[in-house]
């Protein structure tokens, strides 16, 4: 008698649903998956160990490209990090600029998530509505940065500069009109303050749209109730963080539960599931948005009525201003050693830790007194939450594999690191 | 036509063929016909192509194809064009006369269906008695093309679309062939034309209101249950696990390219015009007019399928797509128990004296 094998398919790492380079090996009985294993490791790019040579500054553009859906969340974790080191206060206005990025790339982060998982379950509309309201998002980000995606815009003390007060605007070309120039720059007339007040105002109909689409729609909830359940024992056992551990029913923010920036001051509720299933994941994260866009009103209401500095004084760990250094000895010196040697960060050892859209975004660094870091290590939400994957799907079908990865909202900068 | 063309060309032709002349215009006279059908229904696929990008486009938000040509109605030309060009490659590992023969295989039954389909009263290549059998039958056939195709690519993604789609088309054949015999039952006939002839007489059609009187108001369930299952059976979105490319990437025609690929995309869309066609003329009174003051003709039946084709598009920007064993499931224990409760509803209202197909 033949030996009865199970079908293995070799799942990514070019598929359309491996979310970038996820390779999962699948041992399938026809389509039932009796084993799925994930393989990481084709997006490493030895962030940490690129990091131990680079001065405590320059380290922060590598943080954009960890998680690159979530870019200035990344960055937030690491000035955590270095700022609880340095001892460093920050001042009130950056905190509240801080946390209303943080929110606008939540809101990034989970309209491309809320996108993609559709696309994968087969909705395709759903991406290309997102995408425009990201568009506006990504402007955002341009105007107070000048890059879309790798923002570099937090500092080690602040920020890097004040909230501008122009919009970037739309060009005439071969496919636009004057007409439609005028009618897409209408909202960019005023400052980038102006312009995401607007945003917060259109994005609630956009919100009810994406509801209207999946929410109750049946095939969509078909796909997704009780796929993938996680218990909220398990869900602890298994670290997960986020929406992925609030989906399972247990009730844990880090902005409720260890306040940074300004989040101690901002009116949030957080919501957690019941079941624990990608349907679950899929309404706890839906509902995060609604509450970032909350959030991003009451920042921006504050900045408006509160202008002040954005970075520390204190001009051993932030460059003096421009002007000072023609006239001023100890601005010209610290700007030679900043720009030289970096910032000395006393010896000693740090976590520091976010709530980053995808989970607990931890960075843990180890300082010998150096410019530069002993040690980086950085704690990514998506590793976690991978690993569950074949618990979560054995039993399932191989449709319900995509539901799955689509619902873990993974993202292998972060996880490859 | 064919009349006055047989007797002008006579007189000259007879000098050439002699006897065997009557058979030898038969030939080319059916031949030509073909020519008028196979023809405007590959502008129709291309332009169908093209109306879905566009549709679907305004849909999502963003424009569609608009830089070939005038609004971009030049773009299935240029997709022809460059489908025609590219080399079909023929994996190592595949079974090559099957991997060939595939394609083929799926595009002429799609093709072959056309020759029963009426368009009005005269526009008929073949008015078989038994038309709409010999629709089942060769619609059928198509389900062989997309199976050699999974099988001979020698591939996995491409072996569980083909298992996938078999499934799933021999499940939904069944609800669909239940619809039918609903229709045949009020009808009384298996000929498409008299299907239609049927439609155009009853109290509707008496008070001028023809839509009333049309298949689809009495037979609502089983006209729903038809064209959900020539969604599933065109392997369309919400039901194109076949080839769902977020799953299993393609599907069957994962290995393809080139000429190859653009028979199994003729296909398809051939297979799309066909059930929104079968459709119109099954349910909804084919070339009749809906109100009794216009004239029927074949723009009324044009109208409706176009009608039918964009609920098509509109399914596929809207829906999901469900998962295999849920379509196995809405197939077997929703449509099938259905379509035969219906069935016997329909018996036992043709016994009764509310009988409106007398």
């Amino acid at each position: 008698m033949r030996e009865i094998r199970n079908y293995t398919i070799n799942f990514g790492p070019q598929h359309p649903a491996a979310h970038g380079v996820l390779r999962l090996i699948l041992e399938m009985d026809g389509e039932v998956i009796e084993r799925a294993d994930p393989h990481i490791g084709l997006l490493h790019r030895a962030t940490e160990k690129l990091v131990e040579t680079r001065a405590w500054a320059q380290a922060l553009p590598y943080m954009d490209r960890l998680d690159y859906v979530s870019m200035m969340c990344n960055e937030h974790a690491y000035c955590l990090a270095v700022e609880k080191l340095l001892g460093v206060e920050v001042p009130e206005r950056a905190r509240y600029i801080r946390t209303m990025f943080d929110e606008v790339t939540r809101l990034l982060n989970h309209l491309l998530w809320v996108g993609c998982h559709a696309l994968d379950v087969g909705a395709m509309t759903m991406a290309l509505y997102t995408f425009r309201e990201r568009e506006d998002l990504m402007d955002a980000y341009e105007a107070v940065s000048g890059a879309r995606m790798h923002a570099a815009y937090y500092r080690i003390g602040g920020v890097s500069r004040d909230l501008p007060e122009k919009m970037p605007q739309y060009e005439e070309s071969r496919w636009k009109n004057a007409r439609q120039v005028r009618e897409m720059n209408a909202n960019r007339q005023g400052s980038l303050l102006d312009f995401l007040e607007d945003f917060t105002e259109r994005f609630p109909k956009c919100h009810s749209e994406y509801h209207t689409l999946l929410t109750d729609n049946r095939i969509w909830k078909q796909r997704l109730v009780d796929i993938g359940v996680v218990s909220p024992e398990r869900a602890r056992q298994l670290g997960f963080t986020g929406a992925m551990l609030r989906a399972s029913g247990v009730e844990w923010d880090l902005r409720k539960k260890q306040p940074y920036a300004a989040y101690e001051r901002m009116e949030f509720d957080v919501p957690v599931g019941t079941r624990g299933d990608s349907y679950d994941r899929y309404l706890v994260r839906m509902e995060e948005m609604a509450q970032s866009n909350r959030i991003i009103r009451q920042c921006i209401d504050w900045l408006r009525a509160h202008p002040g500095a954005v970075i520390s004084d204190n001009h051993k760990i932030t460059p003096p201003p421009r002007e000072a250094i023609s006239s001023n000895m100890e601005a010209l010196i610290h700007h030679f050693k900043l720009f030289s040697e970096g910032i000395q960060v006393p010896e000693g050892e740090v976590y520091a830790a976010i709530e980053h859209p995808k989970g607990e975004m931890g960075v843990y660094a180890i300082s010998d007194g150096a410019n530069k870091p002993y040690r980086l290590k950085i704690r990514a939400p998506g590793f976690a939450h991978l690993a569950a994957m074949d618990e979560m799907a054995r039993g399932h079908m191989l449709a319900d594999v995509v539901t799955i990865i689509g619902s873990q909202d993974v993202v292998f900068g972060e996880i490859d690191r | 036509m064919g009349e006055i063309a047989f007797q002008f060309l006579t007189p000259w032709a007879d000098g050439w063929f002699g006897a065997l002349w009557p058979t030898v215009w038969l030939t080319l006279w059916t031949l030509a016909k073909i020519v008028a059908i196979v023809l405007p229904l590959m502008l129709g696929v291309a332009y169908l192509t093209y109306a879905e990008r566009k549709v679907i486009g305004y849909m999502q938000v963003r424009l569609g194809p608009n830089r070939v040509g005038p609004q971009g109605l030049l773009q299935p030309i240029a997709d022809a064009l460059k489908l025609l060009f590219k080399e079909v490659v023929v994996p190592s590992g595949a079974n090559r006369r099957l991997f060939i023969l595939a394609p083929m295989l799926s595009l002429a039954p799609a093709l072959a269906v056309w020759a029963v389909v009426p368009f009005s009263d005269a526009m008929i290549l073949a008015d078989v008695d038994a038309g709409l059998l010999y629709l089942l039958a060769i619609g059928s056939l198509g389900v062989y093309g997309v199976v050699l195709a999974g099988w001979a690519s020698n591939s996995k993604y491409a072996f569980l679309g083909a298992m996938r789609a078999s499934a799933q088309i021999v499940s939904y054949e069944i609800a669909m062939g239940f619809a039918l015999v609903a229709v045949v039952m009020v009808s009384g006939s298996l000929k498409l034309s008299a299907i239609v002839a049927s439609q155009q007489t009853g109290m509707g059609a008496a008070l001028g209101m023809n839509f009333l009187s049309w298949h689809w108001l009495p037979l609502f369930p089983l006209f729903l249950v038809y064209f959900i299952s020539g969604v599933a059976e065109t392997n369309r979105a919400p039901f194109d696990v076949a080839e769902g490319e977020s799953e299993i990437v393609a599907g069957f025609h994962v290995d393809y390219s080139g000429m190859a690929f653009a028979l199994f995309f003729l296909a398809e869309y051939a297979e799309m015009i066909l059930i929104a066609v079968l459709t119109s003329l099954l349910f909804l009174g084919g070339w009749s007019s809906p109100l009794g003051m216009f004239p029927d003709g074949v723009f009324w039946l044009l109208a409706k399928s176009c009608l039918m084709l964009f609920f098509f598009l509109w399914f596929r920007a809207t829906f999901p797509r469900y998962r295999y064993d849920q379509i196995m499931r809405l197939g077997w224990k929703v449509f099938i128990p259905l379509t035969v409760f219906w069935l016997f509803v329909v018996a036992i209202w043709m016994l009764t004296p509310w009988n409106l197909w007398k």
